[in-house]
């Protein structure tokens, strides 16, 4: 067994004269078959291409079995091997890792007999029964990372593990629309995730609830005003704690049922689209350079921003249409933002939730996403690194119908499914 | 058993001295190499009708536009990206080419150039697989695969460190009389040893330098180059293979272990008959991998072996003559006929450094194209001198 890690270092305070590390990246360039782990790794699967006729497994992808030529599919594989071989880099061509040098990789040989070489754990050693974990690194692109054990206490002080997810530990979260359950329950979860420090934004702070309370009472938790209808609120928000948000939450929950023309008219559509798409685009104007440029600003970079969205992103559910057509919206604007930090060390993630435990929701079957599995499980994704996360057992579903057949679950769900 | 090679022979070694840095592009080493052969051979360009071209840097040409931009006119035309195995593969396509009669005289060229950034550009996008699977891990480029081959060789065979120092030290010795090396100083083994870590457990005097140069030869009959009066050395036996040994889960073999028999057989010799041998050392645990994949001694003897030997030029088992890469640089696909070049010299009585005496028979070896984690191309010659060079 390896000696455990020394902690991680704490942040400290930032010495303004300083220039900020740049947002180095490391390599992009992938074959279009590399692309597809990635497109695996970002929904948090550990797949690899199989051959059927001989059974063998792959890897690096390729068009064809190496055995017999027969045609390969992606499924899911045993992810455990043995590491037999390592080296500690100590330089390297490339920008990115001639920064973070030394650098541990390793092959590892899996159960399969194929050798993959990974990222390597601090506690791995030659020899070592290991497991391999698909992550999306610094450039959105997949790469494995094997692990002695998942479980060890220390696993979390590991920098090159640090490297490819967006642990809230010694980060500063902003949360929108704070004050709403999923707000609360975020924040909880994220000082509990060991964030240090968790900015609730609020509209209309002086208004007193349960929920301010709650947010009050908790360690490390600063209440500050946001209200995302309102361009000059997000300005002065950004100009005073622009340059200290590492985590950015988009909570926006405005949930009214309703469709087209069975809906609460126009006026109610205006302010669903100004919190949820309009705010969107609010927070980015602000925030989001800011936190392009600060990719690797030292342990509390700027590491990911979070948009809380509806599985009805993908395809309309009549039940909740205006619901749904703003979140393709946000869901559209999200795609966009995401290409636009690829190459800042910010990740985009989206998370997408079926219908949530809330009051607008109750002529809705269960089951439904309470807010503390949502932020449960938000936080469990920017551990593991995900870009997509499906929350709950319907979010879930729709998405495996979605990518089944996009065409068969517009007509289900036109049909009065859910 | 494969045909001979009848009365085919190699002549006219020719080097471009090497430099660190080179603003100038790969067809301009390609074409100094070639002008240099042909003042050597005296002969002109139409003279030559067959030809082959090993380089990274030519990118985008192949071989083809590379015929254009130097005005040569060819029966017969080969591209072989083949990296540190393309010096002894031209010289087996060169030598069929001619017995079959497509071509007369066939110059094979290699040469890189090294721009500021190059060595870093042909790593990042070398290949699909190194792309996919081995660049985004650290990009430690060779010297990160070829770590991961050396920590894994030494675990196996109980090969230590200062036996690779050895190596290293000797090709050094060896450098210091030829001209073109670019490491000049002496090199102890307590330095090697000493010396900072680029990628465990390879260390600083583990890792060519990458630069620019060209190297070359000339293809012909034997009785051509007797009429033109140059002095020619003859393969007596050649094999190479790609993508042996696949099944690996890390490289600690070569093809070299698959055809050495056939080698052998055809060579009509034994390991025990070679004078001097060039092996491709882009890193010390290669050239013992080739060394005992070839049967000069057991897989994993290598620590007893380069024990008790001397690798120096006049020593008991000569070994990289010119100083090899380690010691001369690795000027890209140059890097793949640097030893065979330096073979010819040596066989032929021309050496330009350091001489190994009344050297009469070689082993040239190559070994080349990291495609994602192993050299996917081996091969090897086995050459002998033609008649009495000082004759």
């Amino acid at each position: 067994m390896a000696d455990p890690l020394q902690p991680l270092p704490e942040p400290v305070r930032k010495d303004p004269q300083k220039k900020t590390r740049s947002a180095l990246v490391p390599p992009l360039a992938r074959s279009r078959l590399g692309m597809r782990l990635g497109a695996q790794a970002a929904r948090g699967r550990f797949h690899l291409q199989h051959c059927d006729s001989c059974e063998f497994i792959v890897w690096p992808p390729r068009e064809a079995c190496p055995s017999c030529l027969s045609d390969l599919q992606w499924r899911a594989a045993d992810p455990h091997g043995r590491l037999i071989a390592e080296t500690t880099l100590e330089t390297s061509p490339e920008l990115y890792f001639r920064e973070r040098v030394p650098w541990r990789v390793g092959t590892v040989k899996l159960a399969s007999g194929v050798p993959v070489m990974a990222h390597l754990h601090a506690h791995c050693r030659v020899g070592d029964r290991v497991e391999l974990r698909l992550f999306l690194d610094k450039a959105d692109r997949a790469v494995f990372m094997a692990f002695a054990d998942t479980n060890s206490p220390d696993l979390r002080e590991d920098i090159q593990l640090r490297e490819l997810t967006n642990d809230p530990r010694h980060r500063r979260v902003l949360i929108t629309d704070a004050r709403s359950p999923a707000g609360v329950a975020l924040a909880a979860a994220m000082t509990d995730a060991g964030a240090k420090t968790v900015f609730a934004g609020v509209a209309e702070s002086w208004k007193r609830d349960a929920a301010i309370e709650r947010l009050e009472g908790m360690n490390r938790v600063s209440v500050v005003p946001l209200d995302l209808t309102d361009t000059r609120s997000v300005e002065e928000l950004c100009g005073e704690i622009g340059g200290k948000v590492d985590i950015l939450v988009h909570n926006a929950e405005h949930v009214r049922p309703g469709g087209v023309m069975t809906g609460r008219g126009i006026a109610d559509a205006k302010q669903l689209h100004d919190k949820l798409v309009f705010g969107f685009m609010r927070l980015a104007e602000n925030f989001g350079p800011v936190m392009r440029s600060r990719g690797a600003d030292g342990v509390n970079s700027a590491t990911a921003w979070v948009n809380l969205l509806s599985v009805y992103a993908h395809a309309n559910w009549p039940a909740y249409g205006q619901h749904s057509a703003a979140h393709a919206a946000a869901l559209s604007l999200a795609q966009c933002l995401r290409g636009e930090m690829l190459g800042s060390g910010v990740r985009v993630i989206n998370t997408f939730a079926g219908p949530l435990e809330q009051d607008w929701h109750d002529s809705v079957l269960p089951p439904k996403v309470t807010p503390e599995r949502l932020a449960r499980d938000i936080v469990a994704g920017l551990l593991a690194g995900q870009q997509d996360l499906y929350i709950g057992d319907v979010a879930r579903d729709v998405a495996e119908r979605f990518e089944d057949d996009a065409k068969l679950l517009e007509m289900e769900l036109a049909g009065g499914g859910q | 058993m494969t045909a001979g090679f009848d009365d085919i022979v190699v002549t006219t070694p020719t080097s471009i001295a090497y430099r660190r840095f080179s603003n100038e592009s790969a067809h301009w080493w390609l074409l100094s190499a070639l002008r240099d052969m042909l003042v050597t051979a005296k002969l002109q360009p139409s003279d030559i009708d067959g030809l082959t071209v090993s380089s990274f840097t030519l990118h985008p040409d192949s071989a083809v536009g590379f015929t254009q931009h130097a005005g040569l006119a060819l029966g017969w035309l080969e591209h072989l990206p083949m990296g540190g195995a393309s010096g002894v593969i031209a010289l087996r396509r060169a030598a069929r080419a001619i017995q079959c009669g497509d071509a007369k005289i066939v110059a094979c060229l290699s040469g890189d150039t090294n721009q500021l950034d190059s060595f870093r550009q042909t790593l990042a996008r070398f290949s699909h697989f190194s792309n996919d699977a081995a660049w985004p891990y650290g990009a430690g480029g060779a010297n990160g695969y070829f770590a991961l081959i050396a920590d894994h060789y030494m675990r196996q065979f109980g090969i230590a460190r200062d036996t690779f120092g050895k190596i290293a030290v000797a090709q050094r010795s060896n450098a210091l009389a030829y001209p073109h090396a670019l490491m000049k100083t002496d090199l102890t083994v307590e330095q090697y040893l000493d010396a900072r870590m680029i990628a465990s457990p390879l260390g600083l005097f583990d890792c060519v330098m990458p630069c620019a140069g060209a190297e070359s030869f000339l293809v012909m009959h034997a009785k051509t180059a007797d009429r033109l009066g140059l002095p020619a050395v003859r393969p007596l036996a050649i094999i190479e293979r790609h993508n042996g040994f696949a099944e690996d889960p890390v490289q600690f073999r070569g093809g070299w272990a698959h055809d050495r028999e056939l080698l052998w057989n055809q060579a009509g010799c034994t390991p025990d008959d070679m004078d001097f041998v060039e092996t491709y050392d882009d890193y010390p645990v290669i050239s013992l991998m080739q060394l005992e994949d070839l049967g000069f001694f057991d897989k994993g003897g290598g620590a007893d072996f380069i024990a008790s030997h001397d690798l120096t030029c006049g020593g008991s088992f000569p070994h990289n003559t010119s100083g090899g890469q380690l010691s001369v640089g690795q000027a890209g696909a140059a890097g793949g006929f640097l030893g065979l070049v330096e073979a010819v010299r040596q066989l032929t009585g021309h050496a330009i450094g350091a001489a190994v005496p009344d050297a009469r028979r070689a082993l040239v070896s190559g070994f080349g194209m990291v495609n994602y984690d192993r050299g996917i191309c081996s091969a090897a010659a086995i050459l002998e001198r033609v008649g009495d060079p000082h004759g």
